[in-house]
């Protein structure tokens, strides 16, 4: 459940990366990297679970699928939390300082 | 229980290498994507960050899944496995097997991405048949 939410993410961010590409002006490429590079780490995971549980990978028990939501929806967010930071401080709009020089004057 | 620790290592050695080259491209004012008669050549050290970044988000997402099962800890010796010797052995053979192949196929989906590049770069290159 957390590669699937993880690789949804990843496919989500990317179309809107292609949408706006060449221009980037919302950084939307850092979050294709973040979910794309743990969506094969988490591929591999699944792989390697699935070498050991067999058939049984396919049938989780409910409140493990629900774990397994919950955290990749935390992942999820906690990606898009890193992303804000990194817009914000890297302003490419310039918006924040903007900002901030306006409430100066 | 610590594979990500892996791929984080990678991903300090492709930073490192990435700054270095960076610097090198610059001083031969190479740095940034060059036209050359219409061709454009993406300089490695950009490349090397597509992997580096890959690299530093997958891992610190998969850190914060540690986190979240409890194997990491903010306090010493930080992974939970790594207080009891049987634990470590057993986070150690984890590491050296699936922290190591997350690694080998984040760099294959990066050189992949790295060879088509290559091939839009020389197709870029070529020049355009005449119109008859």
């Amino acid at each position: 459940m957390t590669l699937l939410t993880t690789v949804f993410a990843a496919i989500i961010c990317t179309i809107i990366w292609y949408k706006n590409a060449p221009k980037d002006e919302m950084k939307v490429g850092i979050l294709c990297w973040m979910f794309w590079g743990a969506s094969i780490m988490w591929l591999v995971d699944a792989i390697f679970e699935y070498a050991e549980l067999k058939e049984e990978y396919f049938s989780p028990a409910p409140a493990d699928m629900l774990n397994d939501l919950f955290l990749g929806l935390s992942v999820v967010a906690l990606g898009l939390i890193i992303w804000l930071i990194i817009l914000l401080i890297k302003d490419p709009k310039g918006v924040v300082k903007t900002a901030l020089l306006k409430k100066k004057g | 229980m610590a594979c990500f620790l892996v791929s984080a290592a990678e991903a300090i050695a492709a930073s490192v290498a990435a700054r270095a080259l960076e610097k090198k491209e610059k001083a031969h004012e190479d740095a940034n994507v060059q036209s050359d008669g219409g061709a454009v050549k993406i300089p490695f050290s950009r490349k090397l960050k597509w992997l580096r970044n890959m690299l530093w988000g997958g891992s610190f997402l998969l850190a914060f899944e540690h986190v979240w099962h409890g194997e990491v800890v903010p306090w010493f010796p930080f992974l939970t496995a790594a207080g009891d010797p049987a634990d470590a052995a057993e986070m150690l053979h984890e590491m050296a097997t699936v922290g190591v192949t997350m690694a080998v196929l984040v760099t294959l989906v990066w050189l992949g991405m790295v060879g088509v590049s290559v091939l839009i770069e020389k197709r870029a290159d070529k020049p355009l048949p005449a119109e008859e």
